[in-house]
């Protein structure tokens, strides 16, 4: 996993309310043997006019132009800045997949479906909850500032406008320290790979036959 | 010292760290892969820039989308695109990082658990995990063998670990000998059937008594590969001779020097004399007759002479709600003979029932007979390239097509209907794999477990018979 200490990303709105996990990433694409690649399919009933299909390719596909993330002032944005209960609905991973996979790497909304915001960390996201005021004033913030960014710091727990107003925000200790470092279940159980490695020469020593490579 | 169980002492063999929330870090000795669901596995990796741990670790072959069929034209042959692309990417995976790989073409390609043991791939004393829930059937030689999902897989080829928590011990015991033409299937049936397909929930079950120590490793293979039907993930027998002369000479086995220092090692791969369980479970081998399931969970079995359970006579409004259930999406009536189902289909394999012993068990049975007119259909698929081998080299396979069965290339095939081979809705099949669930081999498809000789006889029969009516 990808670590995440801090970053100052462009900010894209998505000004609704329960946005589900079918609206992020539509059920046909589920059947990939991937978990790269869904960005393309990011909101893919709001981006494009069409029916998408899963193997399709998206260029020439008719674009909707109203729809944010199709708009040139926010093109590279990181920072999704969402409204209530976002990524309600199932529990499938491939919307933080394909979140993740377009290039975000944090979504503030004042709250979270759990299974999602469980889901966001796994997969190097950071979710961050604000109050629906302080919500309220940054969609007006992006609305009236063409590039406007945010600067999340996850160790001082912070996020920051442009002009120098910050918000602090919480995060669980364990999580935080999982993406501070990078660290997902793999990554915490590297941490003791020279247990590992002790483990395997005593048992290489003890059951080399464990160990043989094959003759076939 | 304390005295430990079989399962004591290969969770302590493995341990490499014990946490302080409980949970521990075990070593895994070897990772069998497939299809289905290894791919989002290797893109983990992939995306993370992991390496495997340790490569020669693994082991993978294809088996759930393979077709039966031709396959002359190899991966691109097979007929529906998610399926080939399933199996093309594991052949991309394997070719990328280095894993030993059946592929199609392989002879030595066929169903994980049946491959793993024919090579000498798992061994006793060995932990072995796959992204599948039947990997009990490696407990069989005295391995901790257990199924793991799609994320562990990952964690497996990245660390060589797997996080567990230490299960409880169950012992389940068959005293006594087994009459003449009780299968190692009729036995694991038997057990399920008495307690349960939750019974085993929380436990790694050890399979011992007169009656196990007597089957053949195929036999045993087959009790371990439904261990997880009953609610349990692992399922072991001890070793012994038998286990030791299956082993021996195969192709990843330990050879010359480093075989006698293995054999020594093995010979401590039992319970304690005295070893105490958290539970234990009799039954009298002399009991068992051959079993059929009749409803749409493996704990719905009887023997073949009984009659299908009558509602009416259930006290328990859960149980006979579920009998109800059962029988109407099966279609039948209660208190109608068993022997009075009347089927569509026979299916003869998976990797419960596809080994050599159980297709000479079922060629014995059909020999010179023909399979009933009002039969749709009787597929024999092999576990593996080596076992169609082997029974072509028997003759095998012209007794099952003599008789009007159909002889396939090897593959999971119509045990989960992933591939082309399924049934059609509302029809009966006598089907020697591991799960009789709703739509299991079909939408709308009606599965009866039995042995390898029981699937054979119904074959010719048409409906279920005693097979030792057959044998006589
Ligand atoms: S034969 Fe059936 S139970 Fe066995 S691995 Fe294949 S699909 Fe699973």
């Amino acid at each position: 996993m990808r670590k995440f200490t801090e970053m100052n990303g462009v900010v894209a709105p998505m000004d609704r309310a329960n946005v589900d996990t079918d609206m992020i990433i539509p059920k046909q694409f589920l059947k990939s043997i991937k978990r790269t690649g869904f960005g393309k399919n990011l909101f893919d009933e709001l981006r494009y006019l069409d029916e998408g299909k899963p193997d399709q390719s998206c260029e020439g596909r008719p674009i909707n132009e109203d729809f944010v993330l199709n708009q040139a002032r926010y093109a590279g944005s990181s920072v999704l800045l969402a409204r209530q209960n976002f990524g309600c609905g199932s529990s499938r991973e491939h919307a933080p997949w394909a979140l993740e996979d377009f290039g975000f790497r944090v979504i503030i909304a004042p709250s979270f479906a759990d299974i999602f915001f469980n889901n966001c960390f796994k997969n190097g996201l950071l979710p961050i909850v604000l109050d629906e005021a302080i919500v309220d004033r940054l969609f007006s913030d992006v609305a009236q500032t063409e590039g406007y960014s945010l600067g999340v710091d996850l160790i001082k727990q912070q996020v920051t406008t442009p002009n120098g107003d910050s918000f602090r925000f919480d995060v669980d200790t364990f999580r935080k320290h999982c993406l501070v470092n990078g660290l997902d279940d793999i990554g915490v159980t590297l941490e003791d790979a020279s247990a590992i490695k002790s483990y395997e020469e005593r048992r290489r020593k003890s059951a080399p036959w464990l160990f043989a490579s094959s003759n076939a | 010292m304390a005295t430990k169980t079989l399962y004591d002492k290969l969770w302590d063999a493995h341990l490499v760290k014990q946490r302080d929330d409980g949970s521990a870090l075990i070593y895994i000795d070897r990772q069998l892969l497939h299809e289905v669901t290894s791919p989002q596995a290797f893109e983990g990796l992939r995306i993370a820039g992991r390496q495997p741990w340790r490569i020669d670790a693994n082991l993978a072959t294809p088996d759930h989308n393979v077709p039966t069929t031709d396959r002359s034209k190899g991966v691109q042959g097979i007929a529906d695109p998610v399926s080939r692309i399933q199996v093309q990417t594991l052949d991309d995976n394997c070719d990328e990082f280095g894993i030993v790989e059946f592929k199609m073409a392989d002879k030595r390609q066929g169903v994980v658990h049946v491959v793993g043991p024919e090579q000498g791939a798992t061994l006793p004393g060995m932990t072995v995990v796959c992204g599948d829930s039947h990997t009990s059937t490696h407990g069989a030689f005295g391995a901790l063998a257990h199924g793991i999902g799609t994320s562990e897989v990952e964690h497996v080829l990245a660390t060589q670990t797997l996080i567990q928590k230490k299960m409880k011990n169950m012992l389940v015991r068959v005293n006594g000998k087994v009459s003449q033409g009780i299968t190692g299937k009729d036995i694991i049936l038997a057990i399920i059937g008495k307690i349960g397909t939750a019974g085993g929930t929380g436990y790694a079950i050890e399979f011992g008594g007169e009656a196990i120590q007597d089957l053949s490793m195929e036999g045993r293979m087959t009790v371990c590969n439904m261990a997880i039907e009953a609610g349990a993930r692992a399922g072991m027998i001890a070793v012994d001779q038998t286990t030791i002369d299956y082993v021996k000479g195969r192709p990843f086995s330990p050879k010359g020097a480093m075989w006698d220092k293995a054999v020594e090692a093995w010979q401590d791969l039992k319970s304690d004399a005295d070893a105490e369980f958290d539970k234990v479970v009799e039954l009298n081998g002399l009991d068992i007759q051959p079993q059929v399931t009749w409803g749409t969970s493996p704990e719905m079995v009887l023997p073949v002479s009984a009659k299908v359970p009558n509602p009416a006579h259930e006290q328990d409004a859960v149980i006979k709600e579920g009998i109800e259930r059962a029988l109407q999406y099966m279609g039948l009536n209660a208190d109608m003979p068993i022997s009075d189902i009347q089927l569509d289909r026979v299916f003869i394999g998976s990797c419960t029932n596809s080994r050599i012993e159980d297709l000479r068990a079922a060629a014995k049975i059909v020999k010179g007979r023909t399979v009933a007119a009002s039969l749709k259909q009787a597929l024999v698929v092999p576990g593996s390239g080596l076992v169609k081998a082997q029974a072509e080299q028997e003759g095998l396979d012209r007794i099952f097509i003599e008789a009007g069965l159909e002889w396939r290339e090897p593959g999971c095939s119509m045990c989960l209907a992933m591939n082309a081979d399924k049934l059609g809705q509302g029809e009966h099949c006598a089907s020697t794999s591991n799960r009789n669930f709703e739509g299991r081999q079909g939408f709308g498809g009606r599965t009866h477990l039995v042995s390898p000789a029981m699937a054979a006889a119904a074959a010719i029969a048409g409906h279920f018979v005693d097979v030792r009516e057959f044998t006589v």
